[in-house]
């Protein structure tokens, strides 16, 4: 046995060391800037890990909501005013966000279906429903607008064109608060949205719109994650304006929830004064208008 | 291929401005992946080991479900994983889901039949002489089994290998079991994902050099132990 095989021995050691400590690490939960996930939300007892004693908060969002950067604006202001709650942002699907809440996966959700929201908490798995914000739904597409749909009436109207035009349309397909829409719109059109010119993603919006713009086809987008991803899109907005295309968003604590209290502070906050401010404010500086408008009643 | 030399470039730029969020982002997913595979070592070898040297009638019948194993589609690990762990799930009242550690076991799940399936067809594969011999000698069971390791440490590597990169490389387990959440459970891969849906595809390309770049640094390691000592071979 000669010089190689002692050194290959502490190699083995180091690696093995350095294994042990990837094991150690995440399991005793002191990942780079989490509290340890022991923690017992009402307890007043310090641990040796933070000043602070606090306690996990899961927010179920919208892709579309991350997308937008609202949540790097909300969540720095929300755990200032509440140093006790650390927020996590699960961004998902509508569909799966409503889905978290009914598991109790989520404390509080922040989603813009109106009606599954409602049906949600109709059915117990959310405490209430308070309105938020909005935005609007606009139809995007190509600059020179191939299917002439500029010149429609309302939206409705304007997807009636595409079918026959030679245009593609690109739907979400997953369920979310655009799919759901967008397939309310089609039903005003009475049109069934079906065929080789209708393509069907099953992803969020950021992709959809991706794609979108890579087979220069029209899509139904918010405008908050339009503008906020314009710039890598080559899309722009052709139909906007038409009172069905409101976009309302709404916060829902769980009922079921790991975190009641938090889940109950977060929808107090979002329909706050505070808050409400923060969000009239958010976009402003860089795209002139802000994303989202504040109606919290 | 100016976009393969613009990602390059921000790449650099990514890890030399010292983006704390970069850092944190790599040093989790060598965190998350290095348990799993130490882990999926610690149960792959000795079970890879037990299913090598085995020779019972149903035996073909395990080795293909292991190596069905190896297949496993990380999303579908993934699923289960998050179904278990789920607040309505058996193990919901762990509170698990949307952790580190929930992602660590993802990852075990994934790897273990890698490592698992490697080992068993690297011992397998020594000639049953050296076993007959060792036993001839007066070897126990447990010095056999250390003899045929040892005889077998590039196999046995390799599954290692095969095991860290299946999961470091993966994205829809941790996607779902972790949730992707900026500051706690964002990795590489879902970091990369999270920058393509947002249309960035520089940032997201750079982001998977620096994952390669990883990945190659620690296969040096690996590859470089696993010949330790083939000076003295021939």
């Amino acid at each position: 046995m000669g010089l190689s095989s002692k050194s290959a021995r502490l190699a083995w050691v180091l690696i093995a060391l350095v294994l042990v400590l990837g094991l150690l690490v995440p399991l005793a939960g002191c990942g780079t800037d989490e509290p340890a996930e022991e923690v017992d939300e009402e307890t007043e007892e310090p641990t040796t890990e933070e000043p602070v004693e606090t306690s996990r908060l899961i927010v179920a969002s919208t892709t579309s909501t991350e997308d937008s950067g609202l949540f790097e604006v909300l969540v720095p202001a929300f755990e200032e005013a509440y140093p006790e709650y650390k927020i996590e942002v699960v961004a998902v699907g509508t569909g799966a966000a409503l889905e978290l809440g009914r598991a109790g996966d989520a404390d509080v959700l922040l989603v813009h279906a109106k009606a599954q929201e409602e049906e949600l908490v109709a059915e117990g798995y959310g405490t209430e429903r308070r309105d938020v914000m909005y935005n609007d739904f606009i139809i995007v597409g190509p600059a020179d607008d191939p299917a002439g749909l500029a010149d429609a009436g309302t939206a409705a109207e304007a997807l009636a064109i595409i079918p026959d035009s030679g245009s593609e349309f690109v739907s979400r397909g997953d369920e979310s608060g655009t799919h759901t829409k967008e397939l309310s719109l089609w039903e005003s059109a009475g049109i069934e949205p079906a065929g080789d010119w209708y393509v069907s993603t099953g992803q969020g919006m950021g992709d959809s719109l991706t794609l979108a713009s890579e087979r220069q086809a029209y899509i139904l987008a918010d405008r908050a994650t339009f503008l906020a991803l314009k710039d890598n899109l080559e899309l722009e907005i052709i139909v906007e304006g038409d009172p069905a295309m409101f976009n309302q968003y709404g916060v829902i604590p769980v009922t079921d929830a790991a975190n009641l209290d938090g889940g109950q502070a977060f929808a107090d906050w979002i329909v706050s004064q505070d808050a409400q401010d923060i969000i009239a404010e958010f976009g402003v500086d860089e795209f002139g208008e802000p994303l989202f408008i504040p109606n919290a009643s | 291929m100016e976009t393969i030399l613009n990602a390059i470039a921000e790449a650099f730029v990514l890890l030399g401005s010292g983006a704390s969020d970069v850092w944190e982002i790599i040093l989790r997913s060598l965190q998350v992946s290095g348990a799993a595979v130490f882990m999926a070592t610690a149960l792959g070898v000795p079970l890879g080991y037990l299913l090598g040297i085995s020779r019972f009638a149903g035996r073909w019948i395990l080795i293909i479900l292991v190596n069905t194993g190896m297949g496993l589609p990380p999303v579908v690990a993934g699923l289960t994983v998050y179904v278990t762990l789920s607040r309505s799930g058996p193990l919901g009242e762990l509170q698990l889901l949307f952790s580190q550690p929930a992602m660590v076991i993802a990852q075990v799940l994934i790897a273990t039949p890698l490592v698992l399936g490697v080992t068993a067809a690297a011992v397998a594969s020594i000639p049953y002489g050296l076993r007959l011999q060792a036993r001839a000698l007066g070897a126990s069971k447990a010095h056999e089994a250390w003899l045929l390791l040892k005889e077998g440490r590039r196999g046995v590597m390799a599954a290692v290998v095969a095991g860290f990169g299946g999961i470091i490389s993966e994205v829809g387990a941790v996607m779902m079991v972790g949730g992707n959440i900026e500051g706690t459970t964002r990795v590489m891969t879902t970091a990369i994902v999270l920058e393509t849906r947002k249309g960035n595809f520089s940032t997201a390309m750079a982001l998977g050099f620096i994952l390669i770049f990883i990945a190659l640094i620690v296969n040096i390691a690996l590859t470089s132990l696993q010949h330790a000592g083939a000076r003295y071979e021939r």
